[in-house]
């Protein structure tokens, strides 16, 4: 799938939901799910710091896709990167580099990525785009 | 005593709603909230008396001049000062404590020792940090316990004659601790140190007497106090402020200027380069009044009785631990729910519509003691109601199930 195609599908999943509520539980729920990140790779040079939440990135590369894994010790932020990272995972580095975030904002989430909030995924998103045009240099 | 559903009608800002509940703000010790009487004065000042001050022989000039003077009288008598000039105008807090910092800088030489405490605001370390490095002298470090209260004998063993300055805040920001510094500026004076005291966090609820205290520097925000942001004061005692070097140069601190050399001002002068806030000044002199008019006896009465009630009520949720529980502190909780990230805590709770601080609280070396990420505090002021403490705690309680 796409990234826009993925993009849709969580959209069109949280709108089953019907108040906030539901829709932090659900992200909650993801964020405790998925063991997002090998432990040998949450090291310091990881680490992107918010003020407040910490956020751990990793990628390699899978033949010409980008695999990205990541963490955080807070478990909404952690949601929020499991929804980041279904949509950037196994994609090509230009596919990623063109990608937009705009679908947080649909999904009623909008404020876990304004440049005001401390809890770093601002600046992961930014660090996943960062790899993306790395790799993209090196294929090209 | 106070009757807080009267003094709420002052405070615009606490019947609007936040993601559709009614506001509950309890993020007093970050700043508090303004009422109508100081924003009125801003609005007064703007529509009828602005001008530069200082100089001008215009009547709006003079006009100015005189409610930004008035306002300085009323911070030194509020604060009890024995001279109005030794109340300088900063633009809070950290602008206080870094123009006695500078100040230091030519007083002091290698070997001397500066005192900060363990509970310190870090930004509030690094001017002295910064100190240090410039003049060679150390910085050494009150110790704190697991109530979160200084550790007066280290302290005693830390003093000697070679301390220049001992740093320390009247009420930690993160803690609500209150610290004995009637003591610690006692000791500090048998070996001639000078003290310099953060008010930031003490002078939302208390009323200090800088002379009965004998501090020979206090500094506090206007923010703080119901007053307007980006204006502060520095009470420093007269003999302090005329061995100080200006901080700043500029317009209004220098008395005659030639290309071979500049004389200073005198005080207050001196330490006010350029024009300064003058709105904010007036303004924290109308939010010294209305503090006053409300009584700082009945708010320490009134604010301990929700610390109680919400410090027993929160203990009644399994699993949540307070941080900083000295007998001696102010209406602050800093908690924490066992396995969960203050973050998270923070975040359902905004979404209820209540305002509480996460994270370190700029106090990381606090937080490393305990082994914290950080906390959730919930800071509260005399405008707060018990019902709204209930709702705390709901929320406090609903962001348990949701994140466990």
């Amino acid at each position: 799938m796409t990234i826009e195609e993925i993009q849709n599908e969580i959209i069109d999943e949280f709108s089953m939901f019907e108040d906030w509520e539901e829709r932090y539980q659900y992200m909650i729920d993801l964020g405790k799910d998925l063991p997002l990140i090998d432990d040998q790779y949450k090291t310091d040079s990881n680490i992107i710091k918010g003020c407040q939440s910490k956020v751990w990135v990793h990628a390699e590369m899978d033949n010409d896709k980008i695999v990205f894994t990541a963490d955080s010790d807070a478990i909404i932020t952690k949601g929020i990167i499991a929804i980041l990272i279904r949509s950037f995972s196994n994609q090509h580095p230009k596919d990623i580099i063109n990608a937009e975030t705009d679908f947080i904002d649909q999904i009623g989430l909008k404020e876990h990525l304004s440049p005001t909030r401390a809890n770093g995924l601002v600046s992961m998103v930014k660090q996943l785009k960062m790899y993306a045009i790395a790799y993209q240099t090196q294929l090209s | 005593m106070l009757n807080v559903d009267e003094i709420r009608k002052d405070f615009p800002i606490l019947s609007r709603e936040v993601n559709g509940k009614p506001l509950v703000y309890f993020d007093n010790a970050a700043t508090a909230q303004t009422p109508k009487q100081v924003i009125d004065t801003i609005v007064d000042y703007y529509s009828n008396y602005n001008a530069n001050i200082h100089r001008g022989v215009h009547t709006l000039s003079q006009e100015a001049t005189d409610l930004y003077e008035q306002a300085r009288y009323k911070i030194q008598a509020h604060f009890n000062a024995k001279f109005s000039h030794e109340i300088i105008y900063t633009s809070g807090t950290t602008h206080g404590i870094n123009l006695v910092a500078n100040g230091f800088s030519s007083l002091l030489k290698k070997g001397d020792d500066i005192i900060v405490s363990a509970l310190e605001h870090h930004s509030n370390i690094v001017p002295w940090q910064m100190l240090c490095e410039r003049t060679g002298a150390n910085l050494k470090v009150i110790p704190m316990n697991a109530e979160g209260e200084l550790v007066m004998a280290e302290y005693s063993n830390l003093l000697s004659k070679n301390t220049k300055l001992v740093f320390v805040n009247h009420i930690s920001n993160a803690l609500g601790t209150i610290n004995p510094i009637e003591d610690i500026i006692a000791q500090a004076h048998n070996v001639g140190a000078a003290v310099l005291i953060d008010g930031a966090q003490s002078t939302p609820h208390v009323k200090p007497d800088v002379q009965k205290l004998d501090v020979d520097f206090y500094v506090a925000s206007a923010h703080k106090m119901c007053g307007p942001t980006g204006v502060g004061m520095l009470y420093g005692k007269e003999e302090w402020l005329k061995k100080l070097p200006p901080y700043q140069g500029g317009g209004e601190m220098i008395a005659e200027v030639t290309f071979e050399k500049t004389t200073y001002a005198d005080l207050p002068h001196k330490f006010e380069a350029g024009t300064p806030n003058i709105a904010g000044g007036i303004a924290f002199g109308a939010a010294i009044d209305y503090m006053n008019g409300i009584g700082f006896n009945n708010i320490a009465d009134f604010e301990n009785e929700l610390l109680e009630y919400a410090t027993n009520k929160l203990l009644d949720i399994e699993g949540l631990k307070i941080y900083g529980t000295s007998k001696h502190k102010t209406a602050v909780i800093s908690f924490n729910l066992e396995g969960i990230h203050p973050y998270d805590v923070g975040t359902i709770l905004d979404k209820l519509g209540i305002a509480v601080r996460t994270g370190h609280h700029c106090a990381q070396p606090i937080m490393d003691y305990y082994k914290i990420p950080g906390t959730v505090r919930a800071s509260f002021a005399f405008y707060n109601t018990k019902a709204e403490i209930d709702t705390l705690v709901a929320g406090v309680k609903k962001a348990k199930i949701m994140l466990s």
